[in-house]
């Protein structure tokens, strides 16, 4: 009589592997990001043209495209399913943990490929010089994981609601908002060629804002999963 | 196994969909769900699956007599209704091996090769699934809610597009269910009620009980 469910990482990992099917074959999610974050690009550096302007200045623009570009394309992979039906199936037979951890790497996967796509497109359209590259890596894999985290929550919560897209930047914008100020604090830092050091206080709320917003994550999703 | 609910209630936005229903079906029994549109039938089969939340009142899953944690109850039915959707863009292979993951049930290509066939599907199990028909649909989901054999079976609508081959099979399969444990049936087919030893109709705003 008794039964054994999958074990977690299984699940996460059965979960991850059949987002990564769809996403391939649709594309959906990869062609918004990257269609919204060569835009942006493009007509930033059309708009700066020959300006000089201030690392402070870089750093803000590349955490605004990468902001907008999450906000248009990670929340799909909760909306498709409550929008195509499949939720329903995922709700039954998987642990509601286990689908917020492989969608959480899901989108964490795709927003780093994106950022391997555009980065290097920004810096050189905007003809960007970086003087601690191992700082920048940091900051954009700190960044982006606790992008991530937030906007995978925020994307659930919002898959229910009829108005999705204006209500996921409107919630997505005030609980990122410490998040963005400390990435652009710390790739500033490492465009000038300051040192790790010096971007210490960036960095500490860089690394505890996503192990914040998991641990809050694991005890909020099983609510929002259910109904 | 032993499914008892006590006093459910559910209230949406203020109006009453459900009140006071009490159940209680075993092992070996089948309990059909009828009523008119909107009596609340598909909710029903959903709150005791444990896909929505009671405004009031309790579910229990029952086995040798300990109540079974409600985290574990997935593990234990299936459920097959009109709004429980399949993933379109992938082939009836990968659907199936990917809830098999779920269940942590092994499923290798000759089991699902003669699940296909079993339910009639054989030879397009290497397509995807959103050039099937709305009843070639329904049979796969029915493979996908029987994989790990569940001692409960929800069904909601379960003949809904199916021809009569498909209706035979739901026949088979509503016939070896109650073999194995439980089925619970939400439907307004005449000939559904021949399912169930037990039968309950909803009004809308509470119940009428009868065995």
């Amino acid at each position: 009589m008794e039964r054994r469910s999958s074990s977690f990482p299984a699940a996460v990992a059965a979960i991850l592997i059949k987002d990564i099917t769809s996403e391939f074959r649709n594309r959906y999610a990869i062609n918004t990001l990257i269609m919204f974050s060569l835009v942006t690009v493009t007509v930033i550096s059309i708009s700066i043209g020959q300006f000089n302007i201030s690392d402070e200045m870089r750093a803000a623009f590349l955490w605004i495209i990468i902001f907008f570009s999450s906000v248009s394309g990670l929340g799909q992979s909760f909306i498709k399913e409550e929008e195509t039906g499949t939720v329903l199936a995922l709700r039954l037979y998987s642990n509601a943990i286990a689908v917020f951890a492989s969608k959480f790497i899901f989108n964490t996967i795709l927003l780093l490929f994106l950022e391997l796509i555009f980065i290097p497109l920004f810096f050189i359209l905007l003809s960007v010089e970086c003087g601690n590259l191992m700082l920048l890596i940091l900051v954009i894999f700190l960044g982006s994981i606790g992008l991530t985290g937030a906007t995978t929550l925020i994307a659930a919560i919002i898959s229910k609601a009829s108005v999705k897209g204006a209500l996921f930047a409107v919630l997505s914008f005030p609980i990122l908002l410490p998040l963005l100020i400390a990435a652009i604090g710390g790739t500033e830092t490492s465009l000038t060629g300051g040192t790790t050091m010096e971007a210490i206080g960036d960095l500490k709320l860089l690394i505890s804002y996503p192990v914040i917003m998991l641990i809050a994550s694991v005890y909020l999703f099983e609510y929002i999963w259910i109904e | 196994m032993k499914l008892v609910s006590t006093g459910i209630k559910k209230v949406f936005s203020g109006f009453t969909v459900l009140s006071g229903i009490n159940l209680e079906v075993d092992n070996g029994e089948g309990l059909v769900i009828t009523g008119a549109n909107g009596s609340g039938k598909s909710t029903l089969i959903k709150i005791l699956c444990g896909l929505l939340r009671a405004t009031a009142g309790s579910v229990e899953f029952m086995a040798n007599g300990k109540a079974i944690p409600p985290n574990e109850r997935r593990l234990y039915f299936g459920l097959v209704s009109p709004e429980l959707q399949l993933y379109n863009e992938l082939t009836a292979y990968e659907n199936i091996r990917f809830f098999g993951k779920l269940m942590g049930i092994r499923v290798d290509n000759r089991f699902i090769h003669n699940l296909l066939e079993k339910f009639g599907l054989k030879g397009r199990g290497e397509d995807t699934i959103k050039s099937y028909s709305s009843g070639m649909k329904q049979r796969l989901k029915f493979i996908v809610s029987t994989l790990h054999s569940p001692e409960i079976l929800f069904l909601d609508e379960p003949t809904s597009n199916l021809d009569e081959e498909g209706i035979r099979m739901v026949d088979r399969i509503c016939f070896e269910q109650k073999k194995r444990g439980i089925l619970i049936i939400a439907t307004n087919e005449k000939r559904d009620l021949a399912y169930g030893e037990k039968v309950i109709e909803l009004s809308g705003s509470g119940s009428r009980n009868s065995n």
